[in-house]
């Protein structure tokens, strides 16, 4: 790699040891994926997925007050995913003794660290930073150093920002030196689509099944999605944003796909087109017996595959306003068909604290409190991350959430009967 | 006995038993519980991944084609090795994914006294060759020997 004099000095140790290493691990990061420069981050803000102070992650706080203790900060303040734990949301006394007392006893240590190095304000804790309501929010072709699988997949193919999927760790690195390693998702090549997906389905298809197929097949292969246009339109609105966001966590959680282009929709497929495809791309069709297939193919890992559920999570990604003010109408509108006034089980929503500011502000906040749906702005995953929630019939709309945990994926339609008394 | 030559990611000499997988390898998954709740053997806690779900990866050869999933996979890697509960080496059929390399390299840089040599660009006919419990031998020049 070609470094400038200024990123040379600093390799070498002209601002202290601590700031050389960082320099360190950017190039050799850089070397791996044969970077013949580092460019400039362009991006106002950065964004973290680190956000938990979880004991076990002691490594990870130790390397942080090395850098504090070096007088190392980010040059960009930054979002970090969402907090683990939120005393709104349903936990029993052992759950609580387990979160408090053995999990997150560094929570209020790592949230310290996280605003001695730049955090954005208290409340920029969330998996969607890119929401209009946080306000971070980068420019088409601006260059980032953000981690979070979810939000790197959003900026780089709604957005059109450029990013590599870059580890925690890396992420706050990029932006302590002002640099990222120049490959992969940073490079026009690296944008071109390897995969062309044909989207042959006889309705919508569910954005967090589709996302899981094609990720689960591609890898971490660009796809270029025909097709899709026709369920989901041709603009970039509120509701296909966040059908976008979904479909998204779902092929970067189940796969590794860091960028995907949907032929008329994103960004760079409406400027570029067909120019997208390189060259040998491989083909994959998806109609509707391919997505039943995946679903089917899900482990169910409860102790009693049909144990009553006891607890529903939505909103992993976290949900948009648009999709809080969708669930509140939907939700009510299957209770009264049902002649029910309160859903059926212990439901959670979760989205961004500043969304959940807004939503509170209108009608539709004391109406989806009145349905019995509680609010949150926790991290779902992190919540369940342990084995007491192993053994609790958990169940959610989230691929992600299915990925990492025990809880059994239903489709949007499906976790709105279940918990409007609908499925009993 | 079969060898193979790959490219170094970070140095390192050891011998290890495999432990083979040719599905993307979910870092986070795989470690999560593990870490957390003080395994000694760091079995694999993925439940998507029937090749490797409940085996041993501490001290062993992981055999894979790429990492998968959360970006936080990196930084697991490099607290797995912090806490010396990493695999012997890890061993990539494909070019490495930018999650690994990160954690490899973080590991290399920032923790003392732990060697977990990382190589890439195997070749599908190494992940085709290697099987479970097959003895690994690593070389500080990418060199892989499978017997």
């Amino acid at each position: 790699m070609i470094l400038t004099q200024e990123q040379q000095a600093i390799l070498d140790g002209a601002k202290g040891e601590t700031l050389a290493k960082v320099m360190k691990t950017l190039v050799m990061y850089g070397d791996a994926f044969e970077a013949e420069k580092l460019v400039p981050i362009t991006s106002k803000y950065n964004h973290l997925v680190t956000s938990f102070g979880l004991k076990v992650m002691a490594p990870v706080y130790d390397l942080m007050q090395q850098l504090l203790d070096a007088g190392v900060s980010s040059e960009q303040k930054f979002s970090v995913d969402p907090r683990p734990l939120d005393k709104n949301v349903p936990a029993n006394i052992l759950q609580n003794f387990v979160f408090n007392k053995f999990m997150y006893t560094k929570q209020d240590f790592y949230e310290k660290q996280l605003k001695e190095l730049g955090l954005m304000d208290e409340n920029a804790f969330t998996c969607t930073c890119y929401m209009d309501e946080v306000g971070n929010k980068p420019k088409k072709g601006e260059i980032l150093s953000w981690a979070e699988s979810s939000a790197v997949v959003y900026a780089n193919s709604v957005l059109g920002a450029r990013c590599n999927r870059n580890s925690g760790i890396i992420d706050i690195m990029g932006s302590i030196v002002g640099y990222v390693p120049y490959f992969g998702l940073l490079t026009d090549e690296g944008r071109k689509a390897t995969w062309v997906v044909k989207i042959n389905t006889t309705k919508k298809p569910e954005a967090q099944l589709l996302g899981s197929a094609i990720g689960m097949k591609v890898m971490e292969d660009v796809p270029y999605v025909v097709g899709l246009d026709k369920w989901i339109g041709t603009e970039l609105n509120d509701s296909t944003c966040s059908y976008l966001k979904d479909f998204g966590a779902a092929t970067a959680s189940n796969g590794a796909v860091g960028l995907y282009h949907i032929e008329n929709l994103t960004p760079e497929a409406v400027e570029l087109g067909e120019k997208l495809i390189a060259e040998g791309a491989k083909e994959y069709i998806i109609d509707d017996a391919e997505l039943e297939r995946v679903q089917k193919n899900y482990p169910v890992i409860w102790k009693n595959p049909d144990a009553k559920p006891k607890l529903c999570f939505v909103g992993c990604p976290h949900l948009s306003l648009q999709q809080l003010k969708d669930w509140t109408d939907n939700i009510e509108a299957e209770l009264k068909k049902n002649n029910l006034k309160k859903i059926t089980m212990p439901t959670v929503f979760t989205a961004a604290p500043k969304v959940l500011e807004a939503f509170e502000k209108t009608e539709y906040a004391a109406r989806l409190k009145a349905t019995g749906v509680i609010t949150s702005y926790i991290c779902p995953l992190m919540y369940m991350n342990n084995p007491l929630c192993k053994k609790m019939p958990v169940i959610t709309s989230s691929n992600k959430l299915r990925t990492y945990t025990s809880a059994k994926y239903y489709t949007d339609g499906e976790i709105l009967n279940i918990i409007t008394g609908g499925g009993k | 006995m079969k060898q193979f030559q790959g490219r170094v990611i970070t140095p390192g000499g050891v011998t290890a038993e495999a432990v083979v997988t040719k599905q993307g390898f979910n870092t986070l998954a795989s470690f999560q519980m593990a870490l957390q709740f003080g395994d000694k053997e760091v079995k694999c806690g993925d439940q998507n991944n029937e090749e490797l779900h409940g085996k041993p990866l501490i001290g062993k050869a992981l055999c894979l084609p790429q990492t998968i999933g959360s970006t936080t996979g990196g930084l697991v890697l490099y607290c797995a090795c912090a806490m010396e509960r990493n695999p012997a080496c890890m061993l990539f059929a494909n070019h490495i994914d930018s999650l690994a390399a990160a954690g490899a390299v973080l590991a290399d840089v920032w923790v003392e006294n732990v060697s977990m040599p990382v190589i890439d660009s195997l070749g599908d006919e190494f992940l085709n060759y290697v099987k479970d419990g097959m003895k690994i031998t690593v070389k500080e020049n990418g060199v892989v020997e499978v017997e």
